[in-house]
Formats: C-alpha cells, structure tokens, sequence
C-alpha cells in the first residue's frame, strides 16, 4: 500500500471517535443516573398537579341534627409563565370585575412584599372564595384564558344562627402553620378556632391530586395514564357534638340583648349541652371573601363577640359559691350538719347579711336564705380549727386543705384533657400569693373572708361552675366537659375530696333555695331542682347575676351555669334563663311562654349588637 | 457471474444490518416523538413517521441503484458531479424560500430537498478524486492550499445559504487530511485554540477582582505556560529551563499579588505580560543552546496569546450582543433557561428524567409534550434517552461507534487510495455529525442545528447518507467483485 507509515494514523482516529463516545456515554450516566434532578424538573414540567380538596367533614349536634356543611367555592387561579394573548377585557367582563380592579389584584399578587411565595411558574391565587355565580361566565370560557384556572374548593355554611363561638370558623392557613404542619400549602384552609380547630386533622380529610399532562405551551393534554396515578382525596370524618342545638338556640335567644353566658353540662358524662356567650355573632360571618372585613367589625366592638364569655371570662362566685363553701366545711371539719351560727342580718360583723331570717341558723336555712355570715362562720372554722400555731403554720395547713378540695372541683384551673378551644384559668388564690401580698404572716381568717362567700380574688368561670354543679349532682366526681361526643370520655373521671353523705345536705339546701328561697319563683313545672342563685359586686357597674343548678333533683339530667354581666340580682335575671332552659331539656317544651317571650326581650346592655 | 448475484457476497452485511437497524430505530422513534394523544398510527402518510417510511424505502431504491452503477463511474464523474452540485447551491442561493431564516431548500413539486447535504458527497468524491492522482502527495503546507479549496468554495456557498451548521460539517475533512498525511500538529492547534476559547471567553465575565483582570485570560495564560513547561520538562527533559520557568511564573504571581495590596494591578497585562517574556525566554534558549526545538513552541505560545486577546476583544468589542447570547449559552456563561438556553435545558431534562431504563416507547412525557424543540430532528436523541433510557441510549452510541470502526475498516483495506480516501471522509463527516448532534443534545456543544445520521427526521439527511455510504459499500464491493 502507497500509504503504510500513515496506517497507525487510522488507529489515532478511530481512538479519537471511541473517546468522543466514551466521554458522551459518561455524561449520560450523569445526566440519566446520577443526577435526580431532571426527573424533579420533567414532572414539574409536564405535570400539573392539581390538588382536589376534600369535602370537610360535617358537624351534628347530638341528636344528629346537622349543623355544618359545605358549599362549593371556587378560586381563580394563573400561572403567569402560562398567560398568553390574554384578553383583559373580556377577561374582566366575564369575571365581572373592572379592568383596574384587574391591574389592581395582578399588581398585589407580583408584588413580593405582600407576597413572598410569589412565583411566575407555580399556581398564584388570583380571587378567592368566589360563588358559583361568580364563575357562571367564565366557567364557559375558560379556554380561551390559558394560564388561568378555576379551583374548587369548599367552605362551611352553617343550618343554624347559634354556637359560632363553639364551632369556631376556618381562615386561610399562616406561614407559621404551613412550617408547622407541611400538609398545609399557601392558600390552603384550615381551622382557626373552636371546634374547627380542635378538630382539625379529623375534619380537613386528605387532599387528592389530579396528575394533568401538560405541554410546553401550557396546554392541557388530559390526565397522566388516565388518571391510574390521580390520588383520590379522602373526605374529612364527620363530627357529633355534645351540644343539643335545641338548647343552644334558646339559651343564645334568651340571652339576647344582655352581656353573659350560659353553660350547661350533662353530668352524668360532663357532655356540655350548651355553649353560649353573649354577644355573639352569626358564624357564617367568618366565611368566604367577608371574612377579614367582618373579623375586623368584630374584634373592635368594645363588647367583645370574639370572646367565648362561658370558658374565657373569670367572674367572682359569689353566693353560688357557698354549697361548695358548705360541703368543705363538712368534709374538712368546720362545720356539721347540726351546726348553727349566728345571724345579726345586715349589722353582722364582720360580714353583713343581706337576708332576713331567723338566727341562729341552720346549714340547710343558711344555703336556702345566701347567708353571708354564716359561711364566713364556716370558712373560719375550717381555718382556725387547728389554731393558727407557729407562724401561722396549722391555719396555712388547713387553707392548704381547703383549697385543694376547691380545686378538685375543676376549679382555678383549666381543663387539660378536654376538645374546648380556649379557657381561662380562673384564680383559687395560692398560700404563696397571700404571704407575698400580706406577708408570711400578716395574713389570717378574717383577712381573707371575701373568699367565704366567693368573692374577694376567687374566681370562676362558667365552665367550671357549671362543671362544679355537676360534680355536686353526681355527689362526688364529674367528668371532664368536652364537645366530641364520644364514650371515650367517660374515663376522665375526676373525683372530688367530700365524701358522698354530705352532698345529700348541700342537695337537700340547693332543693329548698328553688322551693322556698331565691330560686322559688321559677320553678320548673313538675320537676325538682336545684339551684343558687349569685348576686356578685363588680366594678363595672350592676352586680352580675348569676345562676347554678341542676335537675331533676333525683336524677340530674343537666347542670346549670348562668351569669347575666351587669344586670342585677340573680334571681332575676339569672334564675329564669337556667329554669326555662332545664324545662326545655327535660320536658322538650315550654309551658312558661310568657316569662320566656320576657326574658328573650328584656336587655340589659344596650351596646350589644345583634350580628 | 451477474452482478447482482456476485453483489451479495462482495457486500459489507454487516454495515447494511447496522443501517438498517440505525434507519428503523429512527423510524420508531420518530413515531415516539410526533407521539399525540389524538394519534394516528405510524403509517400515517400525513404524520412524519408516515413521512419518514416513505423516505426510508425511497431511501432502500437509491442504495439498491447505487449499488447497481459501475463503481468506476464514480472516480469518473466525480469532478462533474462536484461541479454541478456547485452551480445547483449558487442557484439555491437566489431560487430557495425563506425557511427559519436560511435559504437552502429547493422545491420541486411536492418535493423540498437541501442540495447541502448532496455537496457532502460531491466534496468527498472530488476530494478524493484530487488526492488519489498519482502526482500528489500530502506533504507540506503547500499541498493542502488545493485542498483548501475545493472544501472552502462549498463551505462558502452554504454560509451564504445560512445554513452555518451544514457548512461546519467540511471542517470533518481535516480528520481524513491528517490520515492523509497533514501534520499532527494541525488538529493538536484546532484543539489548543478551541480550549483556549473556551477558557478565554468562558471566564471572560469573571473577575478576579473588579477592574483588576479576569480569571479566563489569567487561566488561558496560565494554560500556555503549562504547556511550555511540559513540552520542556517532560518532553525535550530540559528540567533546568522548565523550573527556570516556573520559578520566574510563580514570582511574578506573587510580586503582583503583593503589588496590588498598594498599587491597582491587572492581572490580565501581567498574565499577558508573563507568555511574552516566556517567548523571549525559549529564543534566547534555542539561540544560546542551539537546541533547535523552541522556536515552534515560542511561535506558537505567541499565537495563542495574540489569539487570546483578539477573541477576547472580538467577543467584547465587536459582537452584537445577540450574537454574544448564543456563545455564552454554549459556554454555560448565562443561564437564560427562558430564552436561548431553552432548548438544551429542556434536552437535558428530558433526557435525564429518562433514568436508566427509560420510560418506555411512546411514554416519554417530555418529548410528547412538545417540550423539546425540533424533537424528531436535531433533537431526536432526546427521544431515544427519554424512552429508552441509558441502557438505549448508550446502545445507540456504541451501534454508532461500531459504524464508523467498520468504515474506517472498510476505508484501511481498500488498495486504491481513491477509494480509501472516500472512506475516511464518510467516516469522518459521519464522525463529525454524531460528535456534535449529540454533544449538542447533551448540553456539552454548541448548539448547532445539523442531524444525527439516519435518526433524525427529514428525506433529504436520510438519502444523502444513504448515497454517502452506499457509493463506499459499493466501491468496496468492487474490490472484491472486481468493476
């Protein structure tokens, strides 16, 4: 051959060609193999992954009567990256919305500052929460706006105007759940209070996805392998309160036009029954494309319908506190069923009474008449039974005793291990409190009498009243108050420290305070109950009135808390609340319709706005 | 004997199984990448898969004729063909259409072909035809000036049809020069000057520090003293000298680095700076020791600093800025994933999301949904690594490396240079469309919009490398068959 000594020359090239190959081979291997981040980017690219929201879980009451379902929602939705030839002003005109409202909103969802998560290539919402009304337009014609979509959503609608502090509402999640929980995404809802957010995971169900095939355009192309890869989204599990709607309903009519709150608790299994606190507002309020602007009318009423009076607000007892007072004073030794103790009427000292009767007085009179000095005779007994001894320490001891046996009661602190939003403490007041205050032993009975009869620093809230009346029914224990009706609850048994023969003298004096005394005058037809009656000093004006019961008095079916802020006496405005309420419960109607068409017109605040 | 009975046992089997099987992968995947959801099936004269089967069986009639004419005829006409494929793009230029900007399509009748790729063919038969006559010989500079020529006029011609990528390809020829006998230094300077481009302008935009000089010219710099210094301490062994070197580099790095704390420095001067005094230095060697080895190397260390510094300032001073867009996306400088860098970003996604198996035929979702560009042309191969993942796709390239081995086996045993000669110039224009189709679509070349050979879509690409292999399968027939 002419070219031999050229011939290694071949081997040289075909070494070149195989090295080209090798060096493309290893790159693939590092674009197919090593690196996962094509794979990310190809899904991201070709798929659209729509979520599919469940339907949340309905709400019943306890009669299975339904109280909260959903509605259908929709959310206009764009990618920007998407959006092209946009015809804005068709666009606007099927949306119904101006074209500056157009350039409005667009502006508002690119401008990072109000919106950090801003993306032109994810999904932006552009309006929120629309009717399907909203849509009808352009629903049709969705086609011809590529980039924009229509989410489906839901959003609670409510059968009754009643319980909006109990069932709470739901609000666009923040940034500060979304870290917390990463189920959540932008835009996302959940519960913000009540129920709906103790409820939370059990209602909210599982989000779906929806795998849509997507081409560079952004056209849709159908769903990826016929929807084999879709996940089905899980609806949220239905929920059964302890409320009976029935009762919620006319304890909110009653307490129409005043400031106050009722509770009422099953004892039996520390169900609550009702809820309610005045003012209050229609939880639909909270709901849909409203929401921020009705929150804020809310929040600056100076009367406060946000707050849930019946577990936030702490009042004193007053009298209602004394068959308490009586069961400690037989439990821890002051006093005993015979026991009687002088009354002076309203020249006692150094407690005034403000009921006239014979003196000395019996326990059973003393709780049917509330009076003052002879449960401030009975506070003292427990106290100084030991003598005060060194420093104070047998008189500190037996506070000590005392208090415990309030709190095992459920008072001065909240409820742990129950599904209700939020509580206050209340204030059963510690021996650290009182010798940081008076000093070590600056402090003796008579300094502290106020707490004799439940005034002074002792407070309550209705929750725990309420609870207290039931633990009194079920003469020892009550069990947790919950919302959630379910059996499992029954074992947050909590008992009390007094033992069972005593409650049936506190009964006995709670029976007579409806019979003959302050609770005498609304007597529910044919049924014995129980109650007392609370006139409580404030310094915002009128006494609140206050009320606590239970019946019937052989078998309590249902304990009471009322209390009417600023109204006056209790046996006035209190009574009359619980006792229709009772009759309601146990008898499902309503003989007295006077006295209710009365007490459902009478206000007693006239800065309460009905919402 | 007949022909045709002699033609089957004189032809390479085993090139015609390798096209075939390339032409009928192809043909599959060009299916898979037209792939809709509304599809119809593949042949569906309408749809290009339908298309392409009629090309490939055009395509199967032209082999078969090739096949059947007197190998001898094609020394014969070489020139005339040459010739004639000139005069047909000089008509091109004026007659084509706009298409995507670039005029290279002739229409005749519902036919539209690119005379382009015929003047492959044509270029290698004349080159072959020049350099087989027995008064020529590859030896110096002078003898690749007629060669130059025949390659630049066609080059020419398609620059002006705007078809940059088509032309690119003549620049395969040199392969087959360097087995010809053209120096081996020429291809080993076409890499020096690519590598220093790379580095030059790649790292143009960053700075060592503001105002004070750039990592690419430093790095490029830094790359030819290396050079010097490997080429006299490794090759020629002058130790001495080359530590000479390096020291006097290392103190000048590090007199300018202190420098700088008081007084502005730029780098780049001094890089600069540094390759001239190095030049000086190896001429003072080779004259002094008269070793008669450096004055190459200082020539060529000149070259590539004057080389550095125009691309710089060419690239800097002289381009539009459009025109700087599509070389800093080839060299990674800007990440415009929207715009320019589109195509290769979404090229490598889908062919990265393919993993190691693949997706499966027809379940490739990046290249069904049109998110590659131009997917069963110049990017079918991002339809191969998606669907068959790198299992597939390195199968491909190794079928394609086992082709251009076996050309280059045809090519080496042929006894008649003119013969040989076209086979390097298939192996090489062969060579050069793989190596840049693929790197291309890998993300590793620039983009450069030429077709993988018998993958890619379109009649005119599959029949001109049908005829480019054909005519050597039939010259290497004729060596056993004897005409």
């Amino acid at each position: 051959m002419i070219n031999d000594k050229l011939r290694n020359r071949g081997t040289v090239i075909t070494i070149i060609m195989a090295v080209v190959v090798v060096i493309y081979i290893l790159r693939l291997f590092s674009l197919q193999i090593v690196e996962t981040k094509y794979k990310r980017f190809a899904d991201s690219n070709a798929f659209l992954n729509k979520t599919i929201y469940p339907p949340r879980g309905l709400i019943y009451d306890r009669n299975d009567s339904l109280l909260v379902y959903n509605k259908p929602a929709y959310d206009i939705t764009f990618i920007n990256r998407e959006i092209h030839g946009l015809d804005t002003a068709t666009f606007c005109s099927d949306l119904n919305i101006t074209l500056d409202a157009f350039k409005e909103k667009m502006k508002e969802v690119k401008d990072r500052d109000k919106n950090p998560g801003y993306s032109s290539f994810t999904p932006q919402v552009f309006m929120t929460q629309l009717d399907i009304r909203d849509i009808a337009n352009i629903q049709q014609s969705m086609y011809k706006y590529p980039g924009f979509y229509i989410q489906t959503r839901t959003l609670r609608e409510y059968r009754y105007n009643a319980g909006a502090h109990v069932l709470g509402s739901i609000g666009e999640v923040s940034p500060k759940m979304i870290e917390k929980d990463d189920y959540y995404k932008r835009g996302d809802f959940a519960g913000r209070d009540g129920i709906e957010y103790t409820y939370e995971k059990q209602l909210r169900g599982e989000k779906g996805v929806e795998i849509i095939l997507r081409d560079a355009r952004g056209r849709l192309k159908g769903r990826y392998e016929n929807g084999d890869k879709d996940i089905a989204p899980k609806a949220g599990k239905n929920l059964k309160l302890t409320l009976d709607i029935q009762i919620q309903l006319l304890a909110e009519q009653l307490l129409a036009g005043k400031v106050g709150s009722v509770v009422a608790i099953e004892p039996k299994t520390g169900e609550i029954l009702a809820l309610v606190s005045n003012p209050t507002f229609n939880p639909s309020l909270l709901v849909g494309r409203e929401r921020s602007k009705n929150y804020n009318l809310l929040v600056n009423d100076p009367t406060k319908p946000l707050m849930n009076r019946a577990t936030q607000a702490q009042y004193s007892p007053g009298s209602t506190f004394k068959p308490f007072q009586a069961l400690f004073g037989l439990q821890l030794g002051g006093i005993t069923e015979g026991t009687r103790f002088a009354c002076n009427g309203p020249s006692s000292w150094p407690i005034k009474c403000t009921h006239h009767h014979g003196s000395p007085v019996s326990l059973l009179n003393a709780i049917e008449q509330s009076c003052n000095p002879y449960f401030w005779n009975t506070f003292r007994s427990i106290l100084e039974k030991d003598g005060y001894g060194d420093k104070n320490v047998n008189f500190k001891n037996n506070y000590d005793k005392w208090r415990e046996a309030v709190m095992a009661f459920g008072f001065g602190q909240k409820f742990e291990d129950t599904d209700i939003y939020q509580q206050s403490r209340g204030n059963i007041p510690s021996e650290k409190f009182y010798d940081k205050y008076f000093g070590k032993t600056g402090w003796r009975a008579n300094t502290i009498r106020s707490l004799s009869i439940g005034q002074g620093e002792v407070l309550v809230t209705p929750l725990q009243l309420a609870n207290g009346l039931a633990a009194i029914a079920n003469r020892g224990y009550y069990i947790t108050p919950h919302l959630n009706k379910s059996d499992s609850m029954l074992t947050h048994k909590h008992k009390t420290s007094i033992d069972a023969k005593y409650f049936a003298i506190v009964d006995e004096g709670m029976w007579r305070v409806n019979e003959f005394g302050t609770g005498r005058a609304y007597k529910i037809p044919g049924v014995s109950s129980c109650g007392k009656t609370g006139t409580v000093q404030n310094n915002r004006g009128k006494d609140h009135a206050l009320y606590v019961g239970y019946a019937p008095r052989e078998n309590p079916k249902i304990a009471i808390a009322v209390v009417v802020e600023n109204s006056g006496f209790g046996s006035t405005w209190a009574a009359p609340i619980a006792s229709l309420l009772m009759e309601q419960y146990i008898l499902h109607k309503i003989e007295r319709i006077e006295l209710l068409n009365r007490i459902s017109t009478s206000r007693t605040n006239a800065n309460v706005t009905d919402y | 004997m007949s022909r045709t009975i002699s033609m089957k046992y004189a032809l390479d089997w085993t090139t015609v199984g390798i096209y075939l099987f390339l032409v009928f992968f192809g043909w599959l995947n060009i299916y898979g990448a037209s792939y809709d959801f509304d599809q119809s099936s593949i042949f569906d004269f309408s749809q290009r898969a339908g298309k392409q089967f009629i090309w490939i069986l055009t395509g199967f009639g032209l082999a078969g004729a090739i096949l059947l004419i007197d190998s001898r005829l094609y020394s014969f006409f070489s020139y005339l063909f040459y010739v004639a494929i000139l005069l047909l793009l000089i008509v091109t230029i004026f007659v084509a259409a706009d298409v995507k900007g670039s005029r290279s399509w002739l229409e005749i009748g519902p036919v539209s072909f690119q005379p382009a790729e015929l003047a492959k063919t044509a270029t290698a038969l004349a080159l072959a035809k020049f350099m087989s006559s027995y008064n020529y010989k590859l030896k110096t500079w002078k003898d690749l000036i007629p060669l130059g020529v025949i390659v630049f006029i066609p080059f020419a011609l398609i620059i002006l049809q705007q078809e940059t990528g088509s032309a690119l390809v003549f620049l395969a020829f040199m392969l087959m020069f360097y087995r010809e006998g053209m120096k081996g230094l020429v291809l080993l300077l076409v890499v020096l000057a690519v590598v220093l481009f790379v580095v030059a302008i790649g790292f143009s935009q960053t700075f060592i520090q503001v105002d004070r000089g750039t990592v690419g010219m430093v790095m490029a710099m830094f790359i030819i003293l290396l050079i010097q210094f490997c080429y006299a301490f490794f090759f020629n062994r002058h130790r001495k000298e080359a530590l000479n070197l390096a020291l006097g580099a290392g103190f000048i790095a590090v007199a300018s680095y202190i420098v700088n704390i008081w007084v502005k420095v730029n780098y780049d001067y001094i890089a600069m700076g540094t390759v001239i005094l190095s030049t000086v230095y190896w001429i003072i060697i080779e004259m002094f020791n008269r070793y008669k080895k450096y004055f190459l190397l200082a020539v060529i260390s000149f070259g590539s600093l004057l080389f550095c510094f125009s691309a710089d300032y060419i690239f800097n001073e002289v381009l539009e800025p459009h025109q700087q867009v599509r070389i800093k996306v080839l060299l990674n400088m800007d990440e415009d994933l929207a715009g320019a860098g589109y195509n290769v970003n979404q090229s490598k996604i889908a062919i990265g999301s393919g993993g190691f198996l693949g997706k499966g035929f027809l379940n490739g979702t990046q290249t069904k949904l049109k998110y590659v560009p131009e997917q069963d042309t110049d990017f079918i191969f991002c339809t191969v690594g998606e669907e068959w993942g790198f299992v597939g796709s390195s199968a491909v390239l190794l079928l394609y490396l086992w082709l251009l081995f076996r050309i280059v086996q045809i090519a080496e045993r042929q006894r008649d240079a003119f013969n040989r000669i076209y086979g390097y110039c298939v192996a090489s224009i062969f060579f050069f469309h793989l190596a840049i189709n693929v790197g291309m679509v890998l993300g590793i070349m620039p983009v450069i919009g030429i077709p993988l050979p018998f993958l890619s879509y379109g009649g005119s690409s599959l029949w001109s490398f049908t005829i480019l292999l054909f005519i050597l399968l039939r010259l290497d027939a004729a060596r056993r068959t004897g005409s």
